[in-house]
């Protein structure tokens, strides 16, 4: 469990990391570690040299925009947990943090890292996917965007060019008066990579039917998979269980689940289906009690 | 057969247990083996070295942190904790290390000191954890022996006892 060698370099901006980048030479970015560092100690991942972004100041931020919020993405996950204005404007991402590996690894971790290095299961990937986050890089001296949908390849493939470097995500921001938000996972221990998951958030109308819902699984296909037949279906609608399921078991009839020797595809589907329909009954729930205007 | 040579050893600064301590290593040093092998403060130990098991959890500036999920070349900086820095003189105890002597908090003691250094630093955060608190705080840190249950006991009696510390003393 030692990695394979490699040269190690510590860029004082995001400039001169990008400039390391852009040589080649095998490089990799290196924050946290918390998801490298692993694949690196099983050698599946043998980096000839690390570009060490952790200290880079300016990519540490939590930024309001005019229609969402930006985060860097060497913004430690521990930070993100204990922002408390996170859970007023990115409800979502507040109640995954506590799920997000464990306090030990939180506390290297980045949102970026996490992201970037594209674990099927990795909650953070399945909020920005569900929510239809924006990723920022830059490649040389051109910033560049991509939408988290077209972001996930596969596990631990991203569309990130090999020389670029993720600088931070965008999410969008709900300005509607009734949020409420559900997430649920099913995993071997505490704290352990899931076997699947789901993440929801639901806007209520005045009538408390459904103005706007979205809902995304992780952990169950190579990608983080946003179901959006299901948002469709109950748009307009209350989020009643029976309408819940028959859409979800719907929309999860044609996928093809990951299969390990953890959790079969099969199992994988139906966990699927009761922790999406749990999430989206958790979401509509909570708006119901969330306060109008 | 892929047979690197090793690359360049880099001079690091570390601050463990209050010290300043430099060493020369190749960066692919983990912080664990560092510590271990170069400073030899063997407190920390080396379970899976993946992140899965907790035993070679150390504080970094306060934060329970797998010392090999880091290397030592980044951790420059950093005020770095470890189970022998805990004791506050020879010979003697912290709180939470008598406490665990106490309930038995042990039995190989393989995950003891990583299990006392995430407690050291869920107590310094939250005086008064719940029984679930303490578990959820534990939970990233394998025990092969105890079934944690006097783990937990020690922490909540340790918990207690520093509760109990510096409260001025009632007159009876």
């Amino acid at each position: 469990m030692k990695p394979a060698p490699f040269e190690y370099a510590r860029p004082a901006d995001l400039d001169q990391a990008c400039a390391m980048l852009a040589a080649g030479d095998e490089a990799r970015v290196i924050a946290g570690g918390q998801s490298l560092v692993p694949l690196m100690a099983m050698r599946l991942a043998r980096p000839k040299r690390l570009i060490d972004i952790a200290r880079i100041s300016d990519l540490a931020f939590v930024r309001r925009e005019y229609d969402g919020i930006a985060i860097g993405a060497t913004t430690r996950q521990c930070v993100l947990e204990r922002d408390a204005s996170i859970g007023a404007v990115l409800p979502l991402l507040a109640k995954v943090m506590p799920f997000v590996g464990h306090a030990a690894t939180r506390s290297r971790g980045t949102i970026g890292g996490s992201l970037a290095n594209a674990d099927p299961a990795a909650e953070i990937s399945l909020v920005a996917v569900t929510l239809g986050a924006t990723l920022v890089y830059r490649q040389g001296e051109a910033s560049a965007e991509i939408a988290a949908s077209g972001f996930f390849l596969s596990p631990m493939m991203t569309a990130l060019p090999p020389t670029a470097c993720l600088t931070a995500a965008r999410f969008p921001f709900w300005r509607d008066a009734r949020i409420g938000v559900g997430f649920r996972e099913v995993s071997a221990r505490r704290c352990d990579f899931a076997f699947a998951s789901a993440a929801a958030q639901i806007a209520l109308d005045e009538e408390g039917l459904c103005r706007r819902v979205v809902l995304g699984i992780g952990a169950v296909t190579p990608c983080p998979l946003r179901l959006d037949a299901v948002a469709t279906a109950l748009e307009g609608r209350r989020a009643e269980e029976t309408v819940v399921r028959e859409s979800v078991r719907a929309a999860l009839a044609d996928i093809e689940p990951l299969s390990d020797l953890h959790a079969s595809a099969d199992y994988r589907r139906r966990a699927a289906t009761s922790v999406a329909v749990r999430a989206v009954v958790d979401a509509y729930r909570s708006a119901e009690s969330a306060h109008a205007g | 057969m892929l047979i690197e040579a090793p690359r360049a050893p880099m001079r690091v600064e570390l601050t463990v247990n209050g010290e300043a301590r430099a060493v020369e290593i190749e960066p692919r040093t983990s912080l664990l083996d560092c510590l271990r092998e170069h400073l030899l403060l063997t407190g920390a130990h080396a379970g899976c070295e993946h992140g899965m098991c907790g035993a070679c959890t150390v504080l970094v500036d306060g934060a329970p942190t797998r010392s090999c999920l880091m290397f030592a070349v980044q951790a420059d900086g950093y005020a770095i904790t470890t189970i022998e820095g805990l004791a506050p003189g020879p010979g003697e105890l912290s709180p939470i290390q008598d406490a665990f002597c106490e309930t038995h908090g042990m039995q190989c003691g393989y995950c003891t000191p990583a299990m006392i250094l995430t407690a050291h630093a869920l107590l310094a955060d939250n005086p008064a954890p719940t029984r679930a608190q303490i578990v959820d705080a534990i939970s990233a840190n394998f025990c092969r022996c105890t079934g944690y249950a006097q783990i937990v006991e020690a922490i909540a009696l340790a918990a207690e006892r520093m509760r109990g510390l510096n409260q001025p003393v009632r007159e009876p």
